[in-house]
């Protein structure tokens, strides 16, 4: 709903913001109901596994967060969270570099998806400094430790004179604010470019697209007779089901 | 294939015109949470996780007193890692540098560090209700640098011989007045250690609430066993390690046991650092004075070259010449 316009003549800049954001990223396609059907590999579970792993790490790290930096040291339940935040930055990365590598090996940059890409892959890096803040921070032995032989390679480059690995104060800070701040946004930029140009389609082999044209123009003349069929009007129906695409128009991402 | 044809083929895969099949995005991604959170729990339930005590002055001091000495007469004479590690701590040593390049230069000394006043002279004028040793550090400020150098001198070589006793305080064989106050001022800074009291002055502020442990962090690493003094005269590095550095090394942690991505135990640590740490294991990394600005200048670059793949040509065609794609989406093309 929108109010009338205030006869000024400017633009809203609400309403234009709206209109681009709803222009790149329709409902449809950011809450999808279908994917194309070569979508059908394990490896695909990897980037949503990803997903959920950073869900549950900063689930974990925020039960820590609100009970403080000391809390973990000196109750069972503590160490339990503080376990569990350990393993889910684990399993974050190690799903993390398994889509990498599975999105390497599907060249997941072509058609115009390089932007996809580039996110993902700060992504990782940012993730990094976010883990090793992380594990200075955490008021041991390895903190202590880490810290120490870490501090060397900031020092080196300069990096060193305002990011102090041996103030747990400021490592806390980058730890529990900053950088998860920028994983997330990062991620949420890498999901909702993937939303927007969709998962990367197979390279075309010799005599391939001919055969994918032809099935692509089967199924959306099977799906429109299905349709009529339904339609109590006999007027055709946007689709709902596969195999045209179910939201009654394709997705144009591929 | 030409540029113009690999370009006309991108533009093929930009939007997906063949077949769709039916898929609820909540409900996969709700169900990725529900088991990663299971593993989460059951690694968790299995494995737990490391927390080691941190080591601080007060253990150190007490558990090897001799080699706590030692390091604080380095710390004294200016002889210690940190002493001279130059920029951001003081401005005593040559940064690391690459081509020239020296970026620890750039921004100077931002987290100041003087050893002798911050480590030693200062927390043992706090100590006033100590017989003498007032008298002891206005002996030893006042005097010249050569004859502060010949005092620690003198007693960095006796401290090769020195024993602990049962009572916590070391026995320093040789002739006592050669090492002028410094063997006062080293056995009043000893007790503070001992008592604990050490490790609150060796806070970098001195406000109550406290976050910043560079001070004394530095102090801790200065016993890491490439200082001849901490190695208790001219003992080598392996013969006698310090105790922080002793630590480390019996939990694996040390750089060339891959400590960088290791942690305390056999939990796996920071397994993505294993490139990382890799270059430190081979030459010239390892045997370079440069070798973390070399590390990291390599690193920058691998993880430009990282980002930047969909740019890059021939790696970027890797993944067409090696057809693993036709593994991951056998389906599709045995349905085309």
């Amino acid at each position: 709903m929108s109010a009338t316009s205030d006869g000024s003549g400017r633009k809203n800049w609400t309403v234009e913001l709206r209109k681009r954001a709803v222009a790149a990223l329709p409902p449809e396609k950011l809450l999808p109901d279908g994917q194309p059907a070569y979508m059908s590999s394990w490896i695909y579970v990897f980037g949503v596994l990803s997903l959920a792993s950073l869900v549950v790490l900063i689930l974990s790290g925020s039960i820590l967060a609100l009970k403080g930096p000391t809390w973990w040291h000196v109750t069972g339940i503590g160490h339990f969270f503080n376990s569990m935040h350990l393993w889910s930055v684990e399993l974050f990365f190690f799903f993390m570099v398994i889509h990498l590598w599975g999105k390497y090996w599907m060249a997941a940059w072509r058609g115009g998806r390089k932007r996809t890409w580039i996110t993902g892959a700060v992504t990782f890096l940012v993730a990094i400094p976010c883990a090793l803040t992380g594990y200075v921070s955490q008021q041991n032995f390895d903190s202590q430790w880490i810290s120490t032989q870490a501090k060397d390679a900031m020092n080196a480059v300069g990096i060193g004179a305002f990011f102090n690995l041996l103030d747990f104060g400021q490592m806390y800070s980058w730890h529990i604010f900053l950088l998860p701040m920028a994983v997330v946004a990062l991620v949420a930029a890498h999901v909702l470019l993937v939303r927007k140009h969709g998962i990367v389609p197979p390279f075309i082999l010799d005599g391939h697209e001919q055969v994918l044209a032809a099935a692509a123009s089967d199924g959306a003349e099977a799906a429109e007779a299905a349709d009529a069929a339904d339609a109590p009007d006999g007027q055709p129906e946007p689709a709902t089901e596969a195999p045209a695409p179910p939201t009654g128009e394709p997705e144009p991402t591929g | 294939m030409s540029r113009a044809e690999r370009k006309r083929e991108d533009e093929q895969y930009r939007t997906w015109k063949g077949p769709y099949r039916p898929y609820d995005l909540i409900r996969e991604a709700s169900i990725a949470v529900g088991v990663v959170l299971a593993i989460v729990v059951v690694l968790t339930i299995l494995f737990s996780s490391p927390d080691d005590a941190p080591t601080t002055i007060q253990s150190w001091s007490k558990a090897a007193p001799v080699d706590f000495v030692s390091v604080a007469n380095a710390e004294l004479d200016g002889s210690s890692a940190t002493a001279g590690y130059g920029p951001p701590y003081n401005t005593n040593g040559q940064p690391q540098q690459i081509l020239g390049i020296k970026p620890a230069n750039w921004f100077g000394v931002t987290y100041p560090i003087d050893t002798a006043q911050d480590y030693v002279i200062l927390p043992l004028m706090t100590m006033t209700s100590v017989p003498g040793l007032q008298n002891a550090v206005k002996t030893y400020t006042s005097a010249s640098s050569s004859q502060q150098g010949k005092w620690t001198t003198a007693y960095d070589s006796a401290l090769a011989k020195a024993k602990a006793n049962s009572d916590g305080t070391v026995t320093v064989p040789g002739n006592s007045a050669s090492f002028g106050p410094v063997e006062t001022m080293m056995s009043s800074l000893l007790a503070d250690a001992q008592s604990g009291g050490l490790d609150g002055n060796l806070l970098t502020t001195k406000q109550f609430y406290q976050t910043d442990y560079t001070k004394i962090l530095m102090f801790l690493q200065d016993d890491n066993g490439d200082n001849a003094a901490a190695n208790g005269g001219n003992l080598p590095d392996s013969a006698n390690p310090g105790y922080f550095f002793n630590r480390a090394q019996s939990e694996n942690l040390l750089g060339d046991q891959w400590g960088m991505m290791n942690e305390t135990g056999s939990w796996p640590g920071q397994v993505w650092l294993w490139l990382y740490t890799f270059w430190y294991q081979i030459k010239p990394f390892s045997t370079s004075a440069n070798a973390d600005i070399l590390v990291m200048a390599v690193m920058g670059v691998l993880s430009l070259a990282f980002v930047l793949i969909p740019f890059i040509p021939v790696i970027n065609r890797i993944p067409r010449w090696i057809p693993i794609y036709k593994l991951i989406w056998r389906e599709h093309y045995r349905q085309a």
